[in-house]
């Protein structure tokens, strides 16, 4: 029964694609597979979206299915309240314990690992506070404030900002005084403050590699992609709204997503696309080696009381 | 003296195809000419004649309705927006629609933001029409709807300035169509809620300042020529 169906199904479907060769999208009940024609809603992080990665890989997604995908750009913090609200379908962000609040809370289900790259800390070529090429980047923003040097923070509850807010709290350190402006604006705003300012900031490497063409600022404490310190890595999720929260979430094609995302091909596309000559992301869904933390809240496990 | 649109847009295109891809443009520039005349189209049904019926009439808390809608014409719109995404958001009393991070819900809110100026100037320029007209109109035999219909033919320009007005503020507001929008563009580089305002915004985040004066400008000369097609209009008005 299951069988003849399918090849029912798949002859209708042969159909379709023969009679409507050429044409996008149309009749979205019977050409390709059933979600054809529907819109996946994704928030995600505007560092992911400013790099032009999304837009890069997005047509093959949507050529597959048949589907086209919003993608909303805001912080990671609104990009998890948007799905909070059943506003989207899927969000790929970059703050793990915001994350975890996610899904603890029951918003989100089956996260991926899906690519990472770093921070780094980027100041005047001068360098007033003397961090260069330190180690350690709790003790590089210990040394900033020390010195009283202007340090630009993003301050609008992002991925980024999530992430200099724990450096502060490794190095126990209240980020506080003249010298520390709260600029409340995207990644490449915060970068032109500070060069205008000769200030120190914290940025992701991609957007400061797509930005360094015309800024004075260079990297003065490296993350982990240049064997930098491991606090400044920048590991990306992605994860499903859950359907059980919000019925209106279109849980089949966020998965589908999520699958495309993570399987060899776009993981490949990921570690390919380059700006300015420089690779972006590194992909992090495949491993031989299970990584099974990546699936639940960071320190979950099966004998915890939740 | 009014310079054609081609002249002006030719030059500026062949600058912007530079840095953006073909239909891009055109279609940020559609989608804020969409939105905004759509609501601002809206708004003028509403508006107008709720000032009409404000000026030809007394009633209890007129003067209040009045300065609620003076109110409106300062509200940020930022706060416009969110109210909007609460009651478009599927959490929200409209939620089921699904409205959110569509160009209907950006038109809801660029209509809440472009009533309340185009209420009040045509409130205002009806009322400032001379009452000496009024009494002509009166005197010379003329019904309620006659006197109406020329204090309305005496205050078309400044009903003309209030839909400038309204669509001055839709088609230059970043705040509420960014959150209610979602300034979503298609892979294929083709616009869905991205205006230019919102390009403009995003353009801004990154950092490419110049690509952002280029949207800037496009901007400009686009309610410019609005604004010389509707006193364009309001000329040949006069002349029948």
């Amino acid at each position: 029964m299951g069988v003849q169906r399918r090849r029912f199904l798949a002859g209708l479907g042969a159909g379709a694609t023969a009679i409507t060769a050429g044409c996008l999208q149309f009749g979205g009940d019977t050409d390709g597979p059933a979600v054809a024609g529907e819109t996946l809603t994704l928030t995600t992080t505007t560092s992911t979206y400013d790099t032009g990665l999304l837009d890069e890989i997005h047509p093959d997604f949507e050529g597959m299915y048949g589907v086209s995908v919003d993608a909303v750009a805001q912080g990671t913090g609104a990009a998890l309240e948007s799905a909070r609200n059943g506003d989207s379908d899927v969000v790929m962000v970059h703050a793990r314990g915001l994350e975890d609040d996610f899904m603890r809370n029951g918003y989100g289900v089956n996260r991926r690992d899906l690519m990472f790259n770093d921070f780094v800390i980027v100041g005047p070529e001068g360098d007033p506070a003397g961090i260069q090429g330190m180690g350690s980047a709790t003790e590089a923003l210990t040394a900033i404030a020390e010195a009283g040097v202007t340090f630009v923070s993003r301050g609008d509850n992002s991925g980024t900002h999530t992430k200099e807010l724990n450096l502060w709290e490794a190095a126990e350190g209240e980020p506080g005084g003249d010298w520390y402006q709260e600029t409340g604006s995207g990644m490449g705003e915060a970068l032109n403050i500070a060069n205008q300012q000769g200030a120190y900031t914290l940025s992701d490497r991609g957007t400061f590699l797509s930005r360094r063409s015309d800024s004075d600022l260079v990297i003065l404490v490296q993350g982990p992609i240049k064997d930098g310190a491991e606090i400044l890595a920048n590991p990306y999720g992605v994860i499903a709204v859950n359907p059980a929260i919000h019925d209106n979430a279109n849980y089949d094609l966020a998965m589908a997503y999520i699958g495309w995302l993570t399987s060899p091909g776009v993981q490949d596309a990921i570690s390919n696309y380059k700006r300015n000559g420089e690779q972006l992301f590194y992909p992090e869904a495949i491993s031989e080696n299970p990584n099974f933390q990546q699936y639940v809240p960071e320190g979950w496990n099966s004998d915890s009381s939740e | 003296m009014i310079v054609s649109p081609e002249v002006v847009v030719q030059p500026l295109a062949a600058v912007i195809d530079f840095p953006f891809s073909g239909g891009y443009v055109w279609s940020i520039t559609y989608v804020s000419l969409y939105v905004s005349l759509i609501a601002v189209t809206l708004s003028t049904l509403f508006g107008v004649p709720v000032a009409i019926g404000m000026a030809f009439s007394e009633f209890p808390g007129r003067q209040f309705v009045k300065s609620v809608i003076n109110t409106g014409m300062g509200f940020p719109s930022v706060v416009v927006g969110l109210a909007v995404l609460f009651l478009v958001s599927n959490q929200g009393p409209l939620g089921s629609m699904n409205l959110v991070f569509t160009r209907e819900a950006m038109i809801i809110s660029q209509f809440v933001l472009a009533t309340p100026p185009i209420t009040a100037i045509s409130l205002a320029s009806i009322s400032g029409v001379s009452d000496r007209v009024r009494d002509a109109a009166h005197v010379l035999g003329g019904t309620r709807l006659d006197v109406a219909l020329v204090v309305l033919k005496e205050a078309r320009y400044g009903i003309a300035t209030a839909i400038l007005a309204g669509f001055g503020r839709a088609i230059s507001e970043v705040g509420s169509v960014l959150i209610v929008g979602g300034n979503i563009t298609g892979a294929d580089g083709i616009s869905k809620t991205r205006t230019l305002t919102t390009a403009i915004q995003l353009e801004a985040r990154q950092g490419q300042y110049e690509t952002a004066m280029i949207l800037g400008a496009i901007l400009l000369v686009l309610v410019l020529v609005i604004n010389a097609i509707v006193i364009r209009f309001g000329d040949q008005g006069v002349g029948r």
